[in-house]
């Protein structure tokens, strides 16, 4: 099969060992009339040609403002981006929009989270697909055609000739996923941005859709940011995982190391709160205490402290630094981590004194070593299942 | 689609039957009679002659036969003949004649409006809140608060009297003179009409690009690195468009009933003119016919309109 879009100067080009892509230090800040939202404060990331980064954390962690901002997406009068984006050696942060405009689509596309609302409803599927291969690449209007209908055919969609001609609003969500899959490929980009492209889709769609777009980055030998509220998702397909929180990375590690060797209470919990096969029915999840800090008065010290079942005053004043732990590659930002004796004399103490009473009464420190096993043991923590074979299912009709 | 065609036309000749009716009441309640405007307001009242005239135009019978009849002759095509101009008809020497000025005066406006109003609205949404916009939302404000009739003074002034590149009034119909000369008469007051229009369609376009380029698809236009301009006109247009197509539709029909002051100004012989002259004379069945075809001619512009919706949205041809 041919691989539309790819091009063998690019494969070639993925010999070097320099990192795709180098983050440092990268705010983004939003000026509101209520305060100035530091949506991500000061993230740092590299990214090595082929590989996958998971993104992971909850609504409002600042993950998607990162994902856009490193796409430099969010220009605009009120943001304020600061730090370092260096691309394929190339510096981003002082690129205007008009800059931009010649990346975007064709060196850098995204899968947006929505498939209902991120194609236009009054254009045909042919035209979203194509505009932007005749626009950057300058093909003829019947190659681009030819080309639309293999990338459909590519991304598993039946009937490709027809289904070119249809609108958004004649097909499924996971069929219109597909076809944001497919538009995002046409140019063929080294860069992948995935933001919860499968949150709006319904289970049985979930899994294809993850397991088309490990093909096609496979195919095509792309690099991947996947951006997910859910680790499950990214345990068995990202390289490395970064967990946020609060516009933060708390905690950073090769997938096999963040489960094997989890430090971040954070990252702990949200392993935790992962509901679980074997578990009876009408068990309580074990939801996170608490709500997202306010990002316009974050809390002092640790801002996961006010949730946090380990936090101690140290927490609450100083703010701990991303440090790096036992195997490289892997840090993390806490002063009492998971694991280790600090930790255990914390939460004993947090017992003892009745702090973390409340958190417990909630059900959130019920968890225990073996849940976490459990846990990772039902994550697909192997190579990525391939599985594209029935791209029918969940195209009913809406 | 026969089921819609069907709905339409009952609904259409409802809105008829209450519109004749309701004019018809109207015409009648109003002071004055319409045999003094015959015989003049000097002229000597002679009582038998004022019967004679009376039981000529049938204005001796109730309201309800009169409206009747007018309503039989009506379905036939007939609308009737004025009362003060005698042998002149309704139909044909007063809607057909007069029709198509006020049709070109309106369309002219119309398209004027929207070709002005589009790129305005667009560029007010799309530099919202900066410089570019607060200059079209004051230049906006500021046409929509002035009155047509100033404008076409001002026009005037300008165009016919400072410049001389234009006629100050008057109507070259098109039959007669040919286009050009046709146009050289249209444009002043095509354009003191549609100012006023045009300021309404910027504000609704302006509005609802706002709001499209709020949404989820613009953004991810914008990621496949497409130009602004490209995504504002193919994108961002079409989804903004429906209350401006709306709106055209319902301002169209008004203007045809409603151009009066600019055709008085600039003393072209259109419908509205027309009807102002028979209002004043009592002509009833000159006011009833034109009142008659200004409602057909707005129900039809909607009709046209909503069909026009499912060419702007497909979503809405499945129901």
């Amino acid at each position: 099969m041919t691989v539309v879009g790819s091009d063998t100067a690019r494969l070639a080009k993925a010999d070097t060992n320099e990192p795709l892509l180098v983050v440092k230090d990268l705010k983004t800040h939003f000026q509101i009339d209520a305060g100035l939202v530091k949506a991500v404060d000061g993230v740092s990331l590299e990214l090595d040609r082929g590989k996958t980064l998971g993104i992971v954390g909850e609504s409002g962690s600042g993950k998607t403002v990162l994902s856009r901002s490193i796409m430099r997406l969010n220009i605009a009068n009120n943001v304020i981006n600061t730090g370092s984006i260096v691309y394929d050696g190339e510096e981003l942060i002082t690129k205007s929009s008009k800059q931009m405009q010649k990346l975007w689509g064709v060196e850098m596309a995204m899968v947006f989270q929505d498939p209902m609302t991120s194609l236009n409803p009054v254009v045909r599927v042919g035209r979203q697909l194509t505009e932007h291969l005749r626009y950057h690449l300058g093909v003829n209007k019947a190659e681009a055609r030819s080309n639309a209908i293999e990338l459909l055919r590519s991304v598993k969609i039946p009937e490709p000739e027809s289904r070119i001609d249809n609108y958004p609003h004649e097909m499924s969500g996971g069929m219109r996923q597909r076809v944001c899959i497919a538009i995002a490929l046409a140019c063929g980009p080294k860069m992948l941005f995935a933001d919860e492209p499968t949150t709006a889709l319904d289970v049985t769609v979930q899994h294809q859709i993850l397991n088309l777009l490990a093909t096609q980055q496979r195919d095509r030998f792309m690099t991947m940011i996947m951006v997910t509220h859910d680790l499950g998702v990214v345990a068995g397909r990202a390289d490395e995982i970064a967990v946020m929180y609060a516009g933060k990375v708390v905690e950073k590690a090769p997938t096999g190391t963040l489960f094997s060797d989890m430090r971040h209470p954070y990252t702990q919990a949200l392993l935790w709160s992962i509901p679980k096969i074997a578990q009876p029915k009408h068990t309580r999840l074990n939801a996170i205490a608490g709500r997202p800090p306010d990002l316009i008065n974050p809390p002092t010290g640790c801002s996961f402290s006010p949730r946090c079942p380990y936090a101690q005053d140290k927490c609450r004043e100083e703010e701990p630094p991303l440090v790096g732990g036992s195997t490289p590659g892997h840090q993390f930002a806490c002063w009492y981590p998971v694991g280790s004796k600090e930790n255990e004399e914390a939460y004993a103490k947090n017992l003892a004194d009745g702090v973390a009473v409340t958190l417990a009464a909630e059900g959130k420190i019920t968890a225990t070593e073996e849940l976490t096993a459990e846990i990772i043991a039902d994550l697909d923590l192997g190579e990525a299942v391939i599985d594209v074979s029935d791209p029918t299912t969940g195209e009913g009709a809406d | 689609m026969g089921r819609v065609l069907a709905t339409r036309l009952a609904r259409l000749a409802a809105t008829l039957f209450a519109v004749t009716f309701l004019s018809f009441i109207m015409t009648s309640l109003l002071p004055g009679d319409p045999v003094n405007a015959i015989l003049g307001v000097d002229a000597p009242r002679d009582e038998a002659t004022v019967e004679r005239i009376r039981e000529e135009l049938g204005l001796n019978d109730p309201l309800p036969v009169r409206y009747v009849n007018w309503l039989g002759n009506a379905a036939t095509g007939d609308l009737g003949e004025s009362y003060i101009n005698r042998g002149q008809t309704v139909w044909g020497d007063t809607i057909v004649q007069r029709l198509p000025v006020t049709a070109q005066l309106a369309a002219m406006a119309i398209i004027i409006a929207v070709i002005l109003a589009v790129p305005l609205g667009i560029i007010g949404a799309y530099r919202q809140g900066r410089w570019q916009d607060q200059t079209t939302s004051a230049g906006v404000q500021v046409a929509l608060s002035v009155p047509n009739f100033i404008t076409g003074i001002f026009l005037i002034w300008l165009f016919a009297v400072k410049l001389r590149w234009l006629p100050a009034s008057n109507w070259n119909r098109i039959s007669d003179k040919g286009i050009f000369e046709n146009l050289k008469t249209a444009i002043l007051p095509a354009t003191a009409l549609a100012l006023t229009q045009m300021a309404i369609f910027s504000r609704l376009v302006r509005s609802d690009m706002i709001a499209t380029l709020q949404e989820n698809f613009v953004l991810s236009a914008k990621a496949k690195g497409l130009s602004d301009r490209y995504i504002l006109f193919r994108h961002a247009l079409r989804p903004s468009s429906l209350s401006l197509a709306t709106i055209v539709g319902i301002n169209f029909g008004a203007l045809l009933g409603g151009t009066v002051v600019i055709e008085t100004l600039f003393a072209i012989p259109g419908l509205g003119f027309r009807l102002i002259n028979a209002i004043n004379q009592r002509d009833i069945l000159v006011i009833q016919g034109i009142t008659v075809f200004v409602a057909v001619a707005y129900v039809l512009i909607n009709t046209a309109v909503d069909l026009f919706y499912t060419v702007l949205d497909p979503r809405i041809r499945k129901s």
